[in-house]
């Protein structure tokens, strides 16, 4: 489980998130949704000690963040930033080998080496394994940084907008592949989205974040409504129920 | 390929040595061996030190035009050795046992450059550019100093920092070889068991700590490695700017992958080739008094007008 307790966090003059208590607990996806500057990558990183806590506590499992190995750490949660840079001199294959690094510690193993090209099959990533990164499309990049963070094997996956870059159905099957990450291998998904409706058609549990607070936190059906709609994105939408999940339609 | 690549390096390697070592002997071969051997062995010293420090200090920058000079090594060297002769004097800094110059000017590097660069790749981690600048105003503001230091010295002592100040190759320190050779052989041994890390340091500050490396404890270990390697090459041979560079941008495209347990020996030899290499041809075939020292820099700075002209295009 992913327990962060009291967490507030600054930079500068601005409050970007105020007392954020929550659990996450382990299995299924789970949707970080707000808007724009509403602190969801900032309590990412801080999950992923990516960022230094200023106050509060979060613990992923036993592993108190700030005070654990950052190795042991890696070994049990993976994050995707949202702005990552690797040298465009990296082939696929070797970006994706890296996911691994936590366990060899640079001397893969053949159990490694399957892993990875399970991922780079998983990720339709084969036709391009042996391409260099600056010779891809935004899309293909991105899939290839998700399934570097997936070849790590981690209990906890942590991404922040994976979908940027991509395409509908580039989206969509990213989406599902998630989805079958958290139904058959145990995965717990942590995702930030800004498509409310992927929210709602592939995660378990949304948590609206606004002004650096959770809002609302629940099952899709409980925290997507019209009013939610208003009053976190001040936006008029309708909300209509599609085979038992809500679509936002603008 | 790689393999194939590192064999011909190798190959290349002892050519050069063969040729220093052989080429136009007259009078006594054992004298001559012994000569060139220990200046051989100074040389190709001082391009391991150079090349690994260039080649961790472009991965641990994320950027392939800075070398350790270009960010104020060098000029942190100069401004210690200035400093010394300025508060105790030439005469006081020459009856120093070069021994125990090679050990403070390490100790001292080290210290300086961890706090100095430390703070300034903290600072910078998430602004390149910043962070380039920043170590470029230190090495000038680090020059400065030690040019006023220099002006307010005797003429003499002037002298002596200035004999100092630029690389001698084919003069190399012998005498402090053995010191040299055992502070940069630990050094070069740590770096080759960061070999996996400074791959993963590589991909940048963020993706190295998810993937559980603590950005901070490599750099400032790389940083240290760094300080050790250059204050050993600068005792030996003095100041190079642009020869790291030069030496980092043809191990990249002989040997094109991302591996440190490539690039580190791949670097290693192209140094060596480069100034055994350099020295034999300017020394022994051509018989010119040129040092190399000049042109070494002369090509290392071409390379990097290259490298940036090539940046821009992009």
């Amino acid at each position: 489980m992913i327990d962060v307790q009291g967490v507030s966090y600054r930079i500068g003059s601005a409050q970007i998130l105020r007392n954020v208590s929550l659990q996450l607990r382990r299995g299924g996806v789970i949707a970080l949704a707000g808007p724009n500057g509403a602190g969801k990558s900032t309590l990412l990183s801080l999950v992923a000690r990516l960022q230094s806590l200023q106050s509060g506590r979060i613990a992923v499992d036993d592993l108190e963040i700030g005070a654990c190995d950052d190795r042991a750490l890696a070994r049990k949660l993976a994050i995707l930033p949202q702005h990552v840079n690797a040298s465009s001199r990296l082939t696929v294959r070797d970006l994706v080998g890296f996911g691994r690094y936590p366990h060899h510690r640079g001397r893969p193993d053949a159990q490694d080496r399957a892993r990875v090209e399970e991922a780079l099959q998983l990720f339709d990533l084969m036709p391009f394994a042996q391409r260099h990164l600056e010779t891809l499309s935004g899309g293909q990049r991105q899939r290839a940084f998700v399934a570097m963070a997936y070849v790590q094997d981690t209990d906890f996956l942590l991404l922040d907008e994976p979908l940027n870059n991509l395409d509908l159905a580039a989206s969509r099957a990213l989406m599902a592949q998630l989805r079958d990450l958290a139904d058959s291998k145990g995965r717990t998904v942590v995702i930030v989205l800004h498509d409310i409706n992927y929210a709602t058609a592939y995660a378990d549990r949304i948590v609206v974040m606004k002004g650096g607070a959770v809002v609302a936190d629940g099952a899709p059906r409980e925290v997507v409504t019209e009013a939610m709609l208003r009053s976190v994105f001040e936006t008029e939408a309708r909300v209509e129920i599609a085979a038992g999940r809500p679509v936002v339609l603008v | 390929m790689l393999r194939n690549r590192m064999l011909l390096l190798v190959l290349a390697l002892i050519l050069c040595c063969l040729g220093y070592l052989l080429t136009g002997v007259r009078g006594s071969w054992a004298f001559a061996l012994e000569f060139r051997g220990l200046k051989l062995a100074a040389l190709l010293l001082v391009g391991a030190a150079q090349a690994v420090a260039a080649i961790m200090f472009q991965t641990i920058t994320g950027n392939r035009i800075l070398t350790p000079s270009i960010m104020g090594f060098d000029a942190l060297y100069l401004l210690i050795l200035s400093g010394i002769v300025f508060a105790f004097g030439a005469q006081a800094y020459q009856q120093i046992d070069p021994w125990l110059v090679v050990l403070g000017n390490a100790v001292l590097l080290c210290a300086a450059a961890v706090a100095l660069f430390g703070a300034v790749l903290r600072q910078g981690q998430s602004d390149l550019m910043r962070m380039v600048l920043t170590g470029v105003v230190l090495a000038v503001m680090l020059r400065s100093i030690t040019s006023f230091l220099q002006r307010m010295i005797d003429p003499n002592e002037y002298a002596a920092v200035q004999a100092a100040s630029f690389a001698r190759f084919s003069r190399a320190e012998t005498d402090l070889l053995a010191l040299a050779a055992l502070l940069s052989l630990v050094a070069l041994a740590m770096a080759w068991r960061l070999r996996f890390r400074l791959d993963v340091l590589a991909l940048g500050p963020t993706a190295a700590l998810s993937l559980g490396e603590n950005p901070l404890t490599g750099q400032r270990l790389v940083l240290l490695l760094i300080s050790v390697l250059v204050a050993v090459s600068t005792a030996l041979v003095g100041p190079v700017a642009f020869f790291g560079l030069l030496v980092t941008a043809l191990t990249y495209v002989v040997l094109p992958t991302h591996r440190h347990a490539v690039l580190l020996p791949g670097g290693v030899l192209m140094a060596g080739i480069v100034l055994v290499g350099g020295q034999w041809l300017m020394e022994r075939v051509m018989h010119l008094d040129t040092p190399l020292s000049v042109v070494v820099e002369f090509l290392g700075g071409l390379v990097f007008l290259l490298l940036l002209l090539k940046g821009l295009k992009r």
